[in-house]
């Protein structure tokens, strides 16, 4: 198990949880919270620098990009136009070419418009960037993005923000027959068990935040959450018995009183 | 001279670059990104890309998020 490491685009990445870091109460909880988890992928949005107050802490101040690998993303994105440039301007930023591409089709449900973000994927790609994309649950969308150059896929658990869990483990698994490149479960987690579930089915990874910022004690969900990933993980590796509808007994027989 | 920096008017001394800037504002320009006019400024650039009144720059870093962020919690940070 020493080396069970995922590698994507020729990264190794120590951990198979991944984490957020929005919703925190403040950076000291961020980094907290991200030591507990155990995660060494920290995800972070693109926002405009604040000019009035620059008393105000930088988040990188306490998330060490030497220590942790930086994926920023283009949360809060619309379309492919706006994608394009924050990814862009991410890479300008100097700490890394990976980007977790997210392009919202709705407000209501934040379920991706995954035209959109094929049509951004394909112009980072052309620009050396390495596009971790955020999509539906669908395999079809899951093919067309690897066959444009992306070296992961991220479908969703559930809409972001919901921890309803994944919401449909078969099309998870058709995607990971469907691509040869890592699957990272990508939003909707709830608790430990929703991450370990994707690990057991074979998710090389997930990434969540609000199942961790948003608990009542996120610093013990962090550490849950690293529990259950590994847990999953383990469990997936080891083999799971089959499912039966009758009882097979776990004792001999042979040699019981009276026989 | 007048810019549009991050979406609002500012007045910065005129005959400035970008790298002049930044620091007139006091931002440490190792984790930041910068856009002028809508086209990304490269960090090597940034000492003799001459700013001109009217332009508008973007000045952006990295903040706590996951996936979307509503734009009421971005100022949090």
């Amino acid at each position: 198990m020493s080396n069970d490491n995922l590698v994507i685009a020729g990264i190794e990445f120590k951990s198979r949880l991944w984490v957020g870091t929005g919703k925190y109460k403040d950076f000291a909880e961020t980094r907290k919270a991200i030591e507990a988890s155990g995660a060494d992928v920290v995800t972070v949005a693109v926002r405009r620098v604040n000019i009035i107050d620059k008393s105000k802490e930088n988040l990188l101040d306490y998330i060490d990009p030497k220590k942790y690998k930086i994926l920023p993303n283009t949360a809060g994105c619309f379309t492919a136009k706006e994608a394009i440039r924050t990814a862009m301007l991410a890479a300008e930023a100097g700490i890394t070419k990976l980007v977790k591409l997210e392009v919202i089709g709705d407000q209501k449900t934040l379920f991706p418009d995954n035209e959109a973000t094929l049509e951004a994927a394909k112009v980072l790609v052309k620009e050396g960037l390495i596009v971790l994309p955020y999509m539906s649950d669908d395999p079809i969308m899951a093919k067309k993005l690897v066959d444009i150059g992306c070296p992961a896929v991220m479908p969703l658990a559930a809409p972001i923000g919901s921890g309803l869990g994944i919401r449909n483990p078969y099309n998870i698994l058709i995607i990971m027959e469907t691509v040869t490149v890592p699957v990272v479960v990508d939003a909707g987690v709830g608790t430990a068990s929703d991450a370990a579930l994707a690990m057991e089915l074979g998710c090389d990874a997930v990434l969540l935040n609000t199942a961790i910022a948003g608990a009542q004690h996120p610093i013990a969900m962090a550490e849950a959450m690293k529990y259950g990933v590994l847990a999953g993980r383990l469990a997936y590796k080891a083999g799971r018995i089959p499912k039966k509808l009758y009882a097979t007994a776990s004792s001999p027989i042979e040699g019981m009183i009276g026989s | 001279m007048t810019i549009t920096l991050n979406g609002e008017k500012k007045e910065v001394p005129g005959d400035i670059t970008v790298i002049g800037l930044l620091e007139f504002l006091n931002i440490q320009h190792q984790r930041v990104a910068v856009e002028r006019n809508e086209m990304i400024v490269k960090k090597d650039h940034y000492g003799t890309t001459a700013l001109a009144e009217g332009d508008s720059l973007e000045i952006v870093s990295f903040m706590g998020g996951g996936s979307f962020v509503l734009s009421s919690e971005i100022s949090v940070t």
